[in-house]
């Protein structure tokens, strides 16, 4: 038996969490808000889903098949991008576009810097600030939801434009009866999938956290505590997809305590800043972004003090 | 008040279900020990016994090879039939080979000692290096040289520890509950060795009978039993006395830094036992646990007895063994034999089955930053390890790669199942190695 016994540096014992059962996880956490865009904006936006997912996975075995590598396809993180970019974009884009997308997340902002786990920005954002900077028009085409829509604006962009459109309810904007990207209207459900996570661990609150309540504050400094005014903000414009499921992505965001405060409050302070003073009625996959770059900067500045270490 | 605790940790599996509820028993039986000069960290010792001589028990067979070293006893009556060089746990030692005769007549230099009231504090100190005394938590490290701080660096407290955070390991639980008058004892004697008024015993809550047990036991003495939260690492040095005394040892120092001695419940109970009978350390508990095992058990064995004999008295392997461990899951050692002698320091052999033994594969780090929010020195392990596979190990010194106890909170929870202590371990090699040139 001696040669048969095997021998290794410890420890050796290793927790049943894996990479796998992580990125499943937030699959399974984003599929109620999906399927909601799908009810709502019909079977257009099930299509969209299903080719992003599909160029997602497509373009990490390529690239892999490419540069011989292990296909890793199976640890669901292809999905979880292509997903996350098919809830970021309108029903109504032409269809080469999620493929487009999902090609540029996968085979640029993901694998050209090393694969998982190297990509300094958010795959899904990146993809869908280049679609937004080059096609323009087909990515800010939003579909009415109820046929007694007056108009098919978004609330941020009725608030924006000034417009003379009622804003939809309160309670549509929480349950996400509303014009938006396909799966960042419904924030019941996304805070449903978002409960999830944060049941398994997968994220903690703190990010997300931090980042919504400063984002609450300032808007309400701002509107002069609107109450009303900040709920709408809040509840539209992709802040509870972008605060739970893109600014808590692990790779783009810092790995210190104190890095992943700053971080957060910095994406706060940003999303206020655009939406109110800057161009877009949005603002919340700028502001992650824009983090996302600074995030090794703030990690290197905000190294944790070793125990026992001098202050 | 809350649980007394740290930060960061991690909550592995305690499969300690299948030998905490278990009395210690003695295991009498080896045929032949195999006893090493070298249990300790320090000088290997001279023997003074050779072929032919018969030895009794608690014999000195084995002198100190300089002040950090610790004297190495028969642990049994008979002949000695070699000594040797052979396979140790530590490497390839030489060893004293005792024929039992199963008789264990006790030498004559063993005597109870007198009352340690009236001794002072350097023939107590004196009396525990005679003993071979070493810290039984698994370092082996000389106790007497940890019960000798210089002058400039005065000792306020004593803190035992009963912590017991290894999974699998149930010792000093046992000991704890069956023989909690001799650590009580232990812990007064060194308490009046060093002058000082603070003992506590740190023991995490997952073991309440212990807690109430030594906490009965403590009664009208100064010594404070504490129940600590069940997390690991909660019994490693640093975060024992943070969790006990809310003193942190400062980056690179020792407890007596702080004012601190630190002792395994093991070691002073030993210490209690050495006073009242006079026994030097030649036995001791340890679980021997895992599903690789039959019967698992807490048994108090001879040094040297080899763990093959103790494997067998637990009735053997449960099928083809895996992984041999001395001491626990996190920071017990791999072997690659079974024919090797237990030591002072043996507090468990746990086998693994094949299946467990079997490593996940790793795969890229996803930075999902578990291995920096539960190291409880705050380092960040992906960082250093990833310098380490780069060899850029001036980096990793940066990262403070120095400053890990080894603990493997880190590869333990890691998702993406890198081996991160393991690369860290080479980092801090490099890094010594490169300082001494
Ligand atoms: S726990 Fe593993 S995957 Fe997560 S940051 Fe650390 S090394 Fe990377
Ligand atoms: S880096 Fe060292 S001290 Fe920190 S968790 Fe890993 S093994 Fe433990």
């Amino acid at each position: 038996m001696e040669n048969r016994l095997f021998v290794s540096s410890s420890p050796h014992i290793r927790s049943s969490e894996t990479t796998q059962r992580i990125m499943r996880d937030v699959t399974i956490a984003l599929l109620p808000a999906a399927a909601y865009g799908v009810y709502n904006f019909g079977l257009r936006a099930l299509v969209v889903l299903v080719l992003s997912v599909v160029s997602a996975i497509a373009a990490e075995a390529m690239c892999q098949k490419i540069r011989k590598q292990a296909l890793t396809i199976n640890d669901y993180s292809a999905i979880v991008t292509g997903l996350l970019l098919g809830m970021n974009l309108p029903s109504e884009v032409p269809y080469w576009i999620p493929v487009v997308g999902s090609f540029f997340a996968i085979a640029i902002v993901k694998q050209a810097f090393g694969g998982l786990g190297h990509n300094f920005i958010n795959p899904a954002l990146a993809a869908r600030a280049m679609l937004v900077a080059s096609w323009p028009v087909q990515m800010t085409t939003w579909t009415p939801v109820t046929p007694d829509a007056v108009s098919s604006a978004t609330a941020l962009g009725i608030i924006k434009e000034g417009l003379d459109v009622p804003l939809p309810s309160l309670f549509d904007l929480f349950i996400g009866k509303m014009g938006g990207c396909i799966g960042e209207t419904s924030a019941l459900l996304l805070l449903l999938g978002a409960a999830y996570l944060l049941y398994r661990g997968v994220i903690s609150i703190k990010i997300p956290g931090i980042y919504i309540g400063t984002f609450t504050l300032l808007t309400l400094l701002i509107t002069g505590f609107d109450v009303q005014l900040t709920l709408v903000h809040i509840l539209s414009g992709g802040l509870i997809l972008g605060a739970f499921f893109m600014a808590t992505d692990y790779a783009s965001s810092p790995i210190t305590p104190k890095g992943q405060i700053i971080y957060a409050v910095g994406m706060g302070l940003l999303t206020v800043v655009i939406r109110f003073y800057g161009g877009y009625p949005e603002g919340v996959s700028y502001s992650i972004l824009l983090m996302n770059v600074a995030a090794p900067l703030i990690d290197k500045y905000t190294k944790p003090r070793v125990f026992g270490g001098a202050k | 008040m809350g649980l007394l605790t740290f930060k960061g940790g991690i909550h592995p599996p305690h499969a300690k279900e299948s030998t905490e509820h278990l009395p210690i028993i003695d295991f009498l039986g080896p045929k032949v020990v195999e006893i090493p000069l070298r249990q300790h960290i320090g000088a290997p010792c001279e023997p003074t016994v050779k072929k032919g001589d018969t030895v009794k028990v608690g014999q000195l067979i084995g002198a100190a090879g300089g002040f950090v070293s610790a004297n190495v006893h028969s642990s049994v009556s008979g002949t000695v039939l070699d000594v040797r060089k052979q396979n140790t746990a530590y490497g390839f030692d030489t060893c004293v080979v005792i024929e039992n005769d199963d008789l264990y007549e006790v030498c004559e230099t063993v005597k109870p000692k007198p009352d340690y009231k009236t001794l002072s504090g350097k023939e107590i100190v004196d009396m525990i290096k005679e003993a071979g005394i070493v810290g039984m938590g698994g370092a082996g490290f000389p106790t007497h040289v940890k019960l000798s701080p210089p002058p400039e660096k005065p000792i306020d407290t004593i803190v035992l520890n009963g912590a017991e955070c290894e999974p699998y390991l149930t010792c000093d639980h046992r000991l704890m509950l069956e023989e909690s008058e001799k650590i009580i004892k232990g812990l007064q004697i060194l308490m009046h060795a060093l002058n000082v008024k603070n003992g506590v015993i740190g023991i995490e809550n997952n073991k309440p009978d212990a807690i109430a047990k030594m906490t009965e036991a403590a009664k009208g003495t100064e010594i404070r039993v504490v129940g600590l939260k069940t997390k690991y690492p909660q019994g490693a040095e640093k975060q024992l006395i943070y969790a006990c005394t809310n003193r942190s040892i400062p980056s690179g120092g020792l407890p007596m830094d702080i004012g601190v001695v630190v002792n395994n419940v093991a070691t002073v109970a030993t210490i209690g036992n050495l006073f009242e009978t006079g026994m030097p350390l030649v036995e001791r508990v340890c679980t021997v646990t895992g599903k690789g095992i039959k019967s698992p058990k807490n048994i108090r064995f001879k040094v040297g007895t080899p763990l093959k004999a103790l494997i067998d008295f637990c009735d053997g392997y449960n099928g083809t063994p895996g992984k041999i461990l001395l001491g626990g899951p996190m920071m017990g050692v791999a072997q690659f034999s079974d024919e090797l002698p237990a030591m002072k320091n043996t507090s468990g052999i746990l086998v693994f089955t094949p299946e467990e033994a079997k490593l996940p594969d790793a795969s890229a780090c996803i930075k999902c930053g578990k291995c920096v929010t539960t190291c409880p020195i705050n380092l960040e392990p992906l960082q250093i390890s990833a310098y380490a596979l780069m060899h850029d190990y001036d980096k990793a010194a940066k990262f403070n790669a120095l400053d890990c106890i080894e603990c493997g909170s880190c590869s333990f929870i890691c998702p993406a199942k890198r081996p991160l202590l393991q690369t860290i371990r080479v980092a801090k090699r490099e890094i010594l190695a490169r300082r001494k040139k």
